[in-house]
């Protein structure tokens, strides 16, 4: 089922939680909201979910408004941060819940509710605990449970808050692979939040990177990584130097106030002068990390730092030290005025 | 000698569970001290005192119509004021907890006041109101239905004094049900009804039942409220502590102690029964 996001506002009081927001997101897609905390993204989660209701605008699935409908009308699954199982029951009536709260007349009997409930567990790999409350589970097991919950009503639309936010690490990483999985084979339209870029990257078909309330970029993985649409985007998404056009960024041929943006891994360093716009620095820390090699240096009379990162092949090829003077020339950059930087800290 | 000492302290170590909090035996003795102390050696002692009487006299007091009649008006006007208390204190507590409102925090410490509150104030205050000219009671009167001096006035100065119980036991709970597991009830298509009775209901349940017989047992002992607007009539709205109050006052001191154990002896069972009901509950699991 296709979700329309048109126009909608959403404010807190004085706060502007969401500002203008239009989305089209496709049946059966999976979709990343990715920002910093207190970008609106769950706000946004929320509304498409009807746990909170839009200022203005329209949401319509399918084509069809459903701003009058209420959360239990939307037939969405959620999945939140801090999973929300209810702790009194197993993890068999957790699932069967909404199974069991059904209408009378098109709730299953109680045969066909073991039969999908069963057949749930065990698609989230966890039928030998049926038995057992969400107490006795562990983080991500508990998750899993959350999730088999949300789709036992068979939701057109699963929306998923930081659904990994509260697991360490290792088992995020596998769960957010399982995930993908996991979409792949039933092909439900979903959203998930997220500030965890990397999440982001890997597991959503297309990444809506927001800030403030706004949306900066929607595009796929690859899309908002190598092609990032605004300052915000780019130092969002990865590490980024920056340049300021006039003193250290010859290169882009400009005079005025613009800043350069450049990925570490797109900074050429070499003990030779490439070109004539290159600039001249000083090596300031080497640093081995697996398969590649971390080069901090520095313009000459300037503090800040700039970081570029080599294969550990090209740097053994030309090897560096500390203190060594070097010349740096990027491959590949993007400069935006300074009018568009008002928004960024310091890289 | 000696031998049981060292049985007795083996017996002791066998109940000790390993731990590394220390002083068992320190803390352990102090508890049955002042547990003999403050509950035990005066209870035991309303036993000996009634104990005079032998089990002749003590049945008569137990047969006499005027303390039946004053046991079913104390128990069934304290049962239910503990449920009229159970109902509206849930609602109380939801408020506090769910709402916000200009005036919560004065409502909120409002609870308490019946804490704190000389009883005697409470009835007399109470009484004043629901009399049949009283501010309240008027209105009441001019309906045919008189509430001070009638059992149902001791109903009222009881749901009065249990109020901060059933308030006091469930906010917490309730505080502590997390908006997200009403709001993944909801998305799951529960309506209103169902939310509160296969979520919210379940996780408070054990809170409301304590709240409940703590109200309960509170509202069997009272005497200071209700005394000045039950207006004490024999069989109608004369309480079982007026009646020990009044034996003690003509010197039947093992009458009133044998008052005393009759209704010990039902409060205990009574508190006993809802306690298994919450063990047995807790065991089986709310669906």
């Amino acid at each position: 089922m296709s979700i329309t996001i048109e126009n909608i506002n959403k404010n807190f009081g004085a706060y502007k939680a969401l500002d203008n927001i239009n989305l089209e997101v496709n049946s059966g897609e999976l979709i990343a909201l990715l920002g910093p905390s207190g970008c609106g993204k769950t706000s946004l989660l929320r509304i498409i979910g009807g746990l909170e209701l839009a200022d203005s605008g329209k949401l319509l699935f399918h084509g069809e408004d459903v701003e009058a409908r209420n959360a239990r009308e939307r037939n969405v699954g959620f999945v939140f941060q801090h999973y929300a199982l209810f702790r009194h029951m197993t993890v068999f009536e957790n699932v069967a819940f909404g199974l069991r709260v059904k209408p009378r007349k098109e709730r299953h009997n109680e045969a066909e509710i073991q039969r999908r409930v069963h057949e749930l567990l065990n698609l989230v790999q966890l039928d030998w605990l049926s038995d057992r409350y969400p107490a006795q589970l562990s983080g991500g097991q508990r998750q899993r449970i959350a999730l088999a919950r949300a789709l036992a009503v068979e939701p057109k639309i699963l929306l998923l808050d930081e659904p990994f936010g509260a697991l360490d690490a290792q088992v995020r990483k596998e769960l957010r692979r399982w995930l993908r999985r996991l979409h792949d084979e039933l092909h439900i339209t979903s959203i998930f939040v997220t500030h965890d870029q990397e999440e982001a990257l890997e597991v959503a078909d297309r990444v809506v990177v927001m800030n403030k309330g706004k949306i900066e970029q929607v595009g796929t993985p690859d899309e908002v990584y190598a092609k990032p649409a605004t300052p915000f985007v780019y130092q969002f998404i990865g590490n980024v130097n920056l340049f300021h056009s006039r003193e250290h960024a010859a290169w882009t041929e400009r005079h005025g106030d613009a800043v350069a943006y450049v990925r570490p891994h797109d900074i050429d360093i070499s003990a030779v002068k490439q070109d004539e716009t290159a600039l001249p620095v000083e090596v300031k820390l080497v640093r081995a990390i697996g398969s590649i090699v971390r080069v901090e240096v520095s313009a000459f009379g300037s503090s800040e730092f700039i970081e570029i990162e080599l294969s550990r092949e090209r740097f053994d090829a030309a090897p560096l030290a500390n203190g060594d003077k070097a010349y740096i020339r990027p491959r590949q950059f993007r400069v935006f005025d300074t009018g568009e930087k008002n928004e960024l800290s310091a890289a | 000698m000696a031998r049981s000492a060292a049985s007795s302290t083996r017996v002791f170590t066998r109940f000790r569970a390993h731990s590394v909090l220390p002083g068992f035996n320190l803390a352990m003795g102090f508890t049955l001290l002042y547990l003999s102390l403050i509950v035990l050696v005066p209870l035991s002692a309303l036993f000996f005192k009634t104990a005079n009487l032998g089990w002749g006299g003590f049945f008569a007091v137990l047969g006499n119509d005027r303390v039946l009649a004053s046991l079913r008006v104390t128990f069934l006007t304290s049962l239910a004021a503990a449920v009229i208390n159970a109902f509206f204190g849930l609602i109380v507590a939801w408020v506090l907890v769910r709402y916000r409102f200009p005036g919560k925090r004065i409502i909120d410490a409002l609870v308490d006041l019946p804490f704190a509150l000389p009883t005697a104030v409470a009835g007399i205050t109470l009484a004043t109101l629901y009399a049949p000219h009283g501010w309240i009671g008027q209105y009441f009167a001019a309906q045919g239905i008189k509430i001070a001096y009638t059992p149902l006035g001791i109903v009222v100065a009881l749901t009065f004094i249990g109020l901060p119980f059933v308030v006091r036991t469930v906010q917490p709970v309730l505080e502590d049900v997390e908006a997200g597991v009403e709001e993944a009830a909801a998305s799951l298509g529960a309506g209103r009804w169902d939310v509160f009775r296969r979520v919210i209901f379940p996780a408070i349940y054990p809170a409301l039942l304590t709240g409940f017989s703590l109200a309960f047992a509170r509202a069997i002992g009272e005497y200071g409220s209700v005394i000045f607007i039950a207006g004490n009539m024999p069989y109608i709205s004369e309480i079982s502590p007026l009646l020990i109050v009044s034996k003690l006052e003509q010197y039947d001191y093992a009458g009133a102690t044998a008052i005393a154990v009759i209704m010990l002896l039902i409060s205990f069972a009574l508190l006993f029964s809802i306690n298994a009901l919450q063990w047995w509950t807790s065991r089986r699991g709310v669906r």
